[in-house]
C-alpha cells in the first residue's frame, strides 16, 4: 500500500507491504542507515526514532502505522553542518565505542533534554533503561548527556 | 531477520468505522493499539491474524479522567501518560508503581492500557492492578456498550471476554473515599495527610480523598524493563483501625483472573496490623498456582505472591491513615 511519511520533515512516499517494520522502511526503502537494527524484540533500543515526536522503538511499529505521521531519525538532529549539542556531547566525552547503540540513545537524550533541560545522572539512566550498549559504556553516555545539558545554550540554536 | 506473515491493515477514524472493520473482518481481525505485544507475536509467527485494524489514530480513546464517582481510562491512554497522571497520583498510586516498572519509557510511550488487558498475557502488571482495585472493563460492540469486572475479564492466558467484532474502550476505577464514620479521627487523619502532602487532598473536583483508601504495587523483577517473576497490588479501605474493603491483584503467580479472594474475604472485618496483612500474603500465596520457568521456580515464586502481596498492604495501609 502507498504510504506517505513525514522524515526529518521532508514528505517521503513508498509503496510498501503492511508488514514491513519501520526500521526496515527507514533503511531498506529510504535509505535512512543511521538508525540501527538490533535486538529485533523492542529490548534493546538501537532502533529508537521519534514518531509524532516521541521516542519508539521502531522494530516493533509497521511502516503503515506511520502513514501520514511524523519520523525524527538521528539524520535529523544536526542542523545542516551544525552538531546537535547531543551529538557534540557524544564527540567530546567518548560517549560511542563501537557506535551501534548511539543513534538510538542520541534520539533519546534529545527528548530526555527538550523536556528536562538539567536532568540528573539518575533521570539520564531512567531515560536510557530500555537501551542497551553492547561496550557497557554508560559511563560516558551520561557524561555525554550531561555536557550537553550544561552546553546547551553556548552553541548554535537548533 | 524477524518479520510478520502478510496481512491486511486497516486504520481506523473513529470508534463506529474501528467497529465496522471488526464487522467485516471477522475473528480473523485484530485490533492492534501500541502493538508491542501483539507486534513481536506476529513477527514470531504466534500470531497471524488476516487483518490488523489500527486504532492508534483514536484520540477520542487517549484520556485519563474523573467522571463522577470513578477515574475513567481510555483504552488507547498510553502507559507513559497514565504514569504521568496526577490524577491518578492523588487516588490510586498502585498504577503510577505499577507503570514505573511496565518495560521501560520508550515502550511506555507506545504500548496503551487498553492493549495490555486485551493481550491478557499472565505476567503482565496492569491487569493485577486492576484487578486489585475492582476496576471494570467497558467493551463497545455491534450491540452497543458492556461492562464486565476486570476480576472476570481474563478467561484464560491470552484470553479475553471481549469478543470478535468488539473493542474495549475504558477502563473505569470507582473511586471511594474511604471510611472517615468518626468525624474527629476523619479530621485528625485529614490534618495529618494534608500536612503532609501539602495539602494535595484539596485538589480534586470532588472534595478531597486523600485517606480513607491507599494502595500500593509491588513487583519482583530479574532485571530493569522485565516481566515480573511475581507482583502484587493491593488496595485497602479502613474503617478507623478496621479494614473495611480490601483488594488483592496477583501477577505471574498463577492466580485465576489475577485476583486473590479468600485473602479479601480474610481482611474485611479484620484490624489492621502487621499479623493479620502477613496472614493475608500467606493465604493469597496458598492460592496460587505459580508454574517453574526461567524467571525461577515455582516455590519461589509463591513464597515471592505472599510477601509481595503483605509488602503490598502494609504499604496501602499507610497510605489510608495518611502516613505514607
Amino acid at each position: 500500500m502507498k504510504i506517505t511519511v513525514t522524515v526529518n520533515g521532508d514528505e517521503r512516499t513508498a509503496d510498501v507491504e503492511p508488514r514491513l517494520l519501520l526500521v526496515h522502511f527507514l533503511r531498506d526503502t529510504l535509505g535512512l542507515t543511521g538508525t540501527h537494527w538490533g535486538c529485533d524484540t523492542s529490548n534493546c533500543g538501537v532502533c529508537v526514532v521519534w514518531l509524532d515526536g516521541k521516542p519508539v522503538k521502531s522494530c516493533t511499529v509497521l511502516a503503515v502505522m506511520a502513514d501520514g505521521h511524523t519520523v525524527r531519525t538521528v539524520e535529523g538532529l544536526a542542523d545542516g553542518a551544525t552538531l546537535d549539542p547531543v551529538q557534540q556531547g557524544f564527540v567530546r566525552c567518548h560517549g560511542l565505542q563501537c557506535g551501534f547503540c548511539t543513534p538510538g540513545m542520541m534520539m533519546t537524550a534529545r527528548w530526555l533534554l527538550d523536556h528536562n533541560p538539567d536532568p540528573s545522572e539518575d533521570e539520564i539512566r531512567e531515560a536510557i533503561s530500555g537501551q542497551a550498549c553492547r561496550c557497557t559504556g554508560y559511563e560516558n553516555i551520561v557524561r555525554s548527556v550531561r555536557w550537553a545539558a550544561s552546553h546547551e545554550r553556548e552553541v548554535a540554536p537548533r | 531477520m524477524q518479520v510478520p506473515a502478510h496481512f491486511e491493515y486497516e486504520r481506523a477514524t473513529s470508534v463506529d468505522h474501528a467497529l465496522a472493520l471488526l464487522a467485516k473482518w471477522g475473528s480473523e481481525a485484530r485490533v492492534v493499539a501500541g502493538g508491542h505485544s501483539l507486534i513481536p507475536m506476529m513477527k514470531l509467527r504466534l500470531a497471524r491474524p488476516e487483518a490488523l485494524v489500527d486504532i492508534n489514530d483514536l484520540e477520542e480513546l487517549a484520556y485519563v479522567r474523573l467522571d463522577g464517582d470513578a477515574l475513567a481510562v481510555g483504552a488507547m491512554t498510553r502507559h507513559a501518560d497514565l504514569l504521568a497522571s496526577p490524577l491518578v497520583g492523588e487516588h490510586y498510586p498502585i498504577f503510577h508503581e505499577a507503570e514505573r516498572v511496565i518495560a521501560d519509557p520508550v515502550v511506555r510511550n507506545r504500548g496503551t492500557v487498553g492493549g495490555s488487558l486485551c493481550q491478557a498475557d499472565p505476567s503482565e502488571d496492569l491487569s493485577a492492578a486492576f484487578a486489585a482495585v475492582g476496576a471494570a472493563a467497558v467493551i463497545r460492540g455491534p450491540d452497543g456498550t458492556r461492562q464486565v469486572p476486570v476480576r472476570e475479564f481474563h478467561t484464560g492466558p491470552y484470553e479475553t471476554v471481549v469478543a470478535p467484532g468488539e473493542l474495549l474502550v475504558e477502563v473505569v476505577v470507582p473511586v471511594r473515599p474511604g471510611g472517615w464514620r468518626d468525624p474527629v479521627q476523619g479530621a485528625q487523619r485529614r490534618d495529618r495527610f494534608e500536612a503532609a502532602t501539602g495539602g494535595i487532598s484539596e485538589r480534586s473536583e470532588r472534595g478531597w480523598q486523600g485517606p480513607g483508601g491507599g494502595s500500593a504495587y509491588e513487583k519482583v523483577e530479574r532485571r530493569v524493563g522485565d516481566w515480573a517473576v511475581a507482583a502484587a497490588g493491593a488496595a485497602v479501605w479502613l474503617d478507623g483501625d478496621t479494614i473495611g474493603d480490601a483488594g488483592i491483584g496477583l501477577t505471574a503467580v498463577g492466580a485465576a483472573h489475577f485476583h486473590a479472594p479468600e485473602a479479601e474475604r480474610f481482611l474485611r472485618g479484620s484490624p489492621a496490623t502487621d499479623a493479620v496483612l502477613a496472614e493475608a500474603g500467606r493465604i493469597a500465596a496458598e492460592h496460587c498456582e505459580p508454574v517453574a520457568d526461567q524467571r525461577g521456580p515455582a516455590d519461589y515464586k509463591k513464597h515471592l505472591a505472599g510477601e509481595l502481596t503483605t509488602r503490598a498492604l502494609a504499604r496501602a495501609v499507610k497510605r489510608a491513615r495518611g502516613e505514607a
